[in-house]
């Protein structure tokens, strides 16, 4: 006979329980948005919502033929990686410098850097787009990762440094001690240490530049659109186009929610650090 | 040998990449309407004719299109080399010098142009933007319900008619609902709506002086009307409904009338879109002190903006895709029923087209009833069925129709939407220094 308690308290099941429809709340608008790409126009307006019908995918065929998706994903795929590894080239020795050599602003630093993030992007619409404009840089790549790391910074430098003040001086000074220079500290010591926190903010911010719809949506026309500008493209004033409109939703999200499964553990991980120190 | 043989391969290259490089490039911003979407299909027939041209497509959601058009223009980026604007744009943009002028060939036929699209597009009798395919407002009802209920639906109904209609064939246990109007809050949205039925009750956004009229008796029996009918015989939830909602519980069978815009009409009575294709039938605009701006007109049109640098090009473009041959060419390929509608008399005189499109004759009466220049019961200074061509007009609408939303959603009464209707557009107004 055992005398291990079962885990199957009351307090338990409900528990999971509300986990589940929590879940399942937040999950369902994309479920929802998955069943519509393989339905027909007209059963896509069907009410109520039918979720028993033959599945098409004139839908996935009909944007592959209208809209070139994959000149779409390359750029998205193009300025959501430069930006993060854009962003993280510079985050890290600003964060680096704010944990382990702190001055009496460095708090305020930090607190102006998180500011920047609280006008609305809109706010900056009209001196960014003429900037761009001279520069000629409207409708380039090189003008989004600019954009999406320059918006992201504060968030990993926030990150990197929350992550690397959780790392103990002692294992720097030690290193200094055996007679590494600043660089071989940071290459040999702290970069291995803190591998988790950068890929966590790294692929943090990879999410937002994908997602990013804004600066996407005005800055470009005809070369640069990423993915987020391909939806956009196929909601109409005048006619009923939701199940293209979900099939192509499905195609801009797939390679991020594909990418986000395989690397969750450390989404999670980058998350939730700050707050169970 | 090998030396002329890299030569050669080296002087191909050089050649392929001139030709590619002569090939002007027109980046045109359009919409995701069903129009726009054939007419990026038929492209290639256009750059075959003219291979000195390789067209680009920039497709945008309407709220942003216009944003990205205004702001582009505004700045002089020249990212666009032809642009998709409404009726509302064409005149004050074209008044600003933003549009360049169209100049076509005499085999375009300007003449052949419905006269109200074309005055409406046009700055001091000069065309800056050419129509693509042009609408009016119609009633689309269910002809199975009206009988059934021993009604019967003229070709020209009043709205007191149109309302006892509403109330017999409204069968909310079996999900039918009498009528269904616009409510959602825009000025395309529900005052595109409201304002032809203002305008049918009598009433004008501004009288000659520019001083709003929101307040105003007409405003008020139009509003109440609409609340009280929508109230009783509309679908649940209607503040929130504008085209593509109401289309969707139209092709389902849940709405037994329908006022809105004439390129419905192709979508309600296609079988592959709607539940009740054989069931619709069409009738105009319901009028009721007066039949003048009791329907709108409204025009997707193309047009060249003064910063392109390509603009030769782009009206080369324009000029193939708002021809005759155009629509000749959209009957040939993708079939009648789908040419654009509403800027040529000659798509009405064609019989392939008035065969196969069976709203064709009720859109053309609507289309031809609509006068932008005459539009009110009271004379007005300015210009537009369901909006007035200036640029205050779009804050002015937007915040009229939230008001209006909110009466219908039951948040506010009439009385006090309209009076904070009238202040907001007097404070708009005035701050542009009308008065």
């Amino acid at each position: 006979m055992s005398n291990k308690k079962s885990v199957w308290t009351p307090t338990y099941i409900l528990r999971s329980l509300s986990a589940w429809l929590v879940a399942l709340v937040i999950f369902f608008p994309l479920l929802f948005l998955l069943v519509t790409s393989f339905k027909t126009e007209l059963q896509a307006i069907a009410v109520p919502s039918m979720w028993l019908f033959e599945p098409t995918l004139e839908n996935f065929t009909e944007v592959q033929e209208r809209s070139d998706y994959l000149h779409y994903a390359w750029n998205s795929v193009v300025t959501s990686v430069l930006s993060t590894l854009l962003g993280l080239a510079v985050a890290t020795p600003a964060a680096y410098a704010m944990a382990f050599n702190p001055t009496k602003h460095t708090k305020d630093v930090l607190m102006w850097m998180l500011s920047t993030k609280m006008m609305p992007a809109v706010g900056a619409l009209v001196p960014i787009y003429i900037l761009c404009q001279n520069t000629g840089l409207l409708d380039t790549k090189f003008s989004l990762i600019i954009i999406f790391t320059l918006s992201n910074l504060p968030i990993m430098v926030w990150m990197l440094y929350s992550y690397f003040k959780d790392i103990p001086h002692e294992i720097l000074e030690a290193a200094r001690m055996d007679g590494a220079t600043v660089a071989q500290e940071f290459r040999h010591v702290l970069l291995p240490l803190s591998m988790g926190g950068l890929a966590s903010t790294g692929l943090l911010c990879l999410v937002l530049s994908w997602n990013e719809a804004f600066w996407s949506l005005n800055l470009t026309s005809a070369n640069a659109g990423t993915l987020a500008t391909l939806v956009a493209s196929y909601s109409s004033p005048e006619g009923l186009f939701w199940a293209k409109l979900s099939a192509v939703s499905v195609l801009a999200i797939a390679p991020i929610v594909v990418f986000g499964w395989f690397s969750q553990k450390q989404l999670v991980q980058g998350l939730t650090f700050g707050a169970v120190k | 040998m090998q030396f002329k043989l890299g030569a050669a391969v080296l002087g191909g290259m050089l050649a392929m990449s001139s030709a590619v490089q002569a090939a002007t490039e027109l980046v045109i911003a359009t919409v995701n309407n069903g129009h726009m979407i054939e007419m990026q299909k038929l492209t290639p027939h256009f750059e075959k004719a003219n291979p000195d041209i390789k067209v680009k497509w920039v497709t945008l959601e309407e709220g942003v299109l216009r944003q990205r058009v205004t702001t582009d223009i505004a700045t002089k980026g020249g990212q666009f080399d032809v642009m998709t604007i409404g009726m509302y744009e064409a005149p004050i943009w074209g008044e600003r010098g933003w549009l360049k002028e169209l100049d076509f060939d005499a085999s375009y036929d300007v003449d052949d142009l419905l006269p109200a699209i074309r005055s409406g597009l046009s700055t001091d009798g000069k065309l800056v933007a050419a129509p693509f395919y042009g609408e009016s407002s119609m009633l689309m009802y269910r002809k199975d319900l009206v009988e059934k209920a021993g009604m019967s639906m003229p070709t020209k109904p009043t709205w007191d008619h149109v309302a006892k209609v509403a109330a017999a064939i409204h069968n909310k246990d079996e999900g039918v609902y009498g009528i269904c109007l616009r409510g959602k809050p825009g000025w395309g949205d529900n005052m595109a709506f409201l304002s032809t039925l203002v305008n049918t009750y009598g009433g004008r956004w501004f009288d000659m002086d520019w001083k709003p009229q929101i307040d105003t008796k007409p405003w008020n029996d139009a509003i109440s009307f609409y609340v009280d009918l929508m109230n009783k015989y509309g679908p649940p939830g209607s503040s929130a409904n504008s085209f593509n909602e109401i289309l969707a519980l139209y092709n389902e069978g849940k709405c037994g009338m329908w006022i809105d815009a004439t390129i419905a009409a192709s979508f309600v009575s296609d079988p592959s879109q709607s539940k009740v294709a054989d069931k619709v039938a069409f009738a105009q605009a319901p009028t009721k002190v007066t039949p003048k701006g009791a329907n709108w007109l409204w025009a997707w049109a193309l047009a060249v903006p003064a910063s392109t640098t390509h603009s030769d090009e782009a009206t080369r473009f324009i000029e193939w895709a708002t021809s005759k041959e155009y629509v000749e060419l959209v009957g040939e390929e993708a079939g009648w029923a789908r040419v654009p509608t509403g800027t040529r008399f000659s798509t009405y005189e064609n019989q392939n087209f008035m065969k196969a499109a069976r709203f064709a004759s009720a859109e053309l009466q609507a289309l031809d009833s609509a006068d932008p220049e005459d539009s009110t019961l009271e004379p007005v200074p300015y210009t537009g069925v369901q909006f007035a061509a200036i640029p205050e007009f779009q804050a002015i609408g937007i915040a009229v129709g939230q008001q209006i939303s909110a009466a219908l959603a039951g948040k506010r009464s009439v009385k006090d939407a309209l009076k904070a209707g009238q202040m907001a557009a007097d404070r708009e107004m005035r701050k542009a220094r009308y008065y």
